[in-house]
């Protein structure tokens, strides 16, 4: 139990936190990034074992949302190929404010080992990225890293800013 | 079953390339026997269209035909001979030696476990007639026929992409298309979400995988040379290296000093 030394004559005897709206906004997106589930390739196995009992990502507050308008968070997670790239880009844009990208792996950040001409090299070229995510898969610990770093990115931010205009990509 | 054994003493002495002038060989052609296994498919074959050229090639029979016949050949093949499935057709790029594409069509008769390769030769712009009449497999095999090669197919039901987008322009597996594309696919995704004018704003596709820029301090350290994170550099400054031998440290001065040349002889 935790100590609380209230005292009764102050505050109209209440036990009182005073905090800032900001910090109890970031608070509460910080710890509630649902993810869309966006798995494009060989990546999209280990998000899956990030998601699953071992890593849990539940325990994050991160939950796989099967549709652009519930999830916070994109997760790239695969090779994006020149056919696909319209698709990502209407998802993300279906995605509600505020809304984050995680470019998962090395096929996402740059093409990867698919220097070809049907793989757009590098998802940023398309949507905006927050953090990109070295690996070729990533293991489960790297995204699970990569999720606590969004955390922190989080809680730095301004909750009220009104909203930019997000740069082109 | 094991696999044969190969010794292994001198692997790492010997050189692993040797003939520069190596050509892989080929496998080799036997004449069809009059008494063998597909005699009656070849003489049904003969009766009624011509047959440029067979022979059996690993145990199997490849017949070359004339593009024109491709439909008939199959059905006398299929109706009259039981070859029942297509297990592959495609095309292979000869535009460099010969202008054009040879089909094949890899059929099989499931009752005997025969397998015979039909081929044939059309040029660049010649069209083939569809055998998806005969074969309901030939539809998409077909379809990426004419998508990644561009051999063009008469009567096909529904011949559209089958991998690429549809608003693709280009062959992508012709020998000719460059691996990293052309301006069109290299723009794609740019042209058709943003619009040609963001090209600008957005560049070019990076293809060099191990490229660093020195002045972007963004994304990359400078080693040796630290500065903060997203701290601007000036293209072309370059920054003071310094060394502490330089500036005078206790021990290196003392003994970095210039060798005594004596005037006179003592």
């Amino acid at each position: 139990m935790a100590q609380h030394q209230v005292n009764y004559t102050q505050s109209g005897g209440l036990p009182v936190a005073l905090t800032t709206v900001d910090k109890i906004l970031n608070w509460g997106r910080s710890n509630s990034i649902w993810a869309l589930t966006y798995g494009l390739a060989c990546c999209a196995i280990e998000m899956m074992a990030s998601g699953a009992s071992r890593y849990d990502f539940d325990r994050f507050g991160t939950i796989f949302r099967a549709s652009p308008r519930q999830a916070d968070v994109m997760i790239v997670a695969g090779t994006l190929t020149k056919k696909h790239a319209e698709f990502i880009r209407r998802l993300y844009d279906q995605m509600t404010e505020p809304k984050w990208v995680i470019s998962m792996g090395s096929c996402a950040n740059t093409g990867g080992m698919f220097n070809t001409y049907a793989t757009v090299q590098g998802c940023d070229r398309v949507i905006p990225v927050d953090l990109y995510l070295p690996g070729c898969a990533p293991r489960p610990e790297t995204l699970q890293y990569a999720v606590m770093l969004l955390q922190q990115k989080i809680r730095r931010e301004s909750a009220n800013k009104s909203q930019k205009a997000k740069r082109l990509v | 079953m094991m696999r044969p054994y190969v010794p292994k003493d001198n692997v790492q002495a010997k050189a692993y390339y040797t003939d520069r002038f190596w050509v892989a060989p080929r496998v080799p052609e036997e004449p069809v026997p009059e008494e063998g296994v597909y005699a009656e498919d070849l003489a049904a074959v003969k009766a009624k269209c011509e047959v440029l050229k067979a022979y059996i090639q690993r145990d199997q029979l490849v017949i070359y035909i004339n593009p024109e016949d491709n439909v008939e050949v199959l059905r006398i093949l299929k109706e009259e001979r039981w070859y029942e499935m297509l297990s592959e057709m495609s095309a292979v790029d000869f535009l460099a030696q010969r202008g054009g594409f040879e089909i094949f069509y890899q059929i099989l008769n499931l009752n005997t476990a025969k397998r015979i390769r039909v081929k044939c030769f059309v040029k660049e712009d010649q069209a083939i007639e569809s055998v998806n009449p005969l074969y309901r497999s030939a539809d998409w095999a077909e379809r990426e026929m004419w998508d990644l090669l561009g051999v063009k197919v008469n009567n096909h039901p529904y011949l559209k992409r089958l991998i690429m987008p549809d608003d693709w322009e280009g062959h992508p597996l012709r020998k000719t298309y460059p691996l990293e594309g052309d301006e069109f696919a290299q723009w794609y995704e740019v042209d058709k979400i943003f619009g040609k004018e963001a090209r600008d704003i957005i560049g070019p596709e990076n293809r060099d995988p191990a490229r660093v820029d020195r002045y972007d301090t963004e994304r990359f350290a400078r080693l040796g040379h630290e500065v903060p994170k997203g701290a601007p550099v000036d293209e072309g400054s370059a920054t003071p290296v310094q060394y502490q031998e330089e500036e005078g440290v206790f021990m290196i001065e003392k003994f970095n000093k210039a060798p005594k040349v004596l005037d006179k002889r003592k």
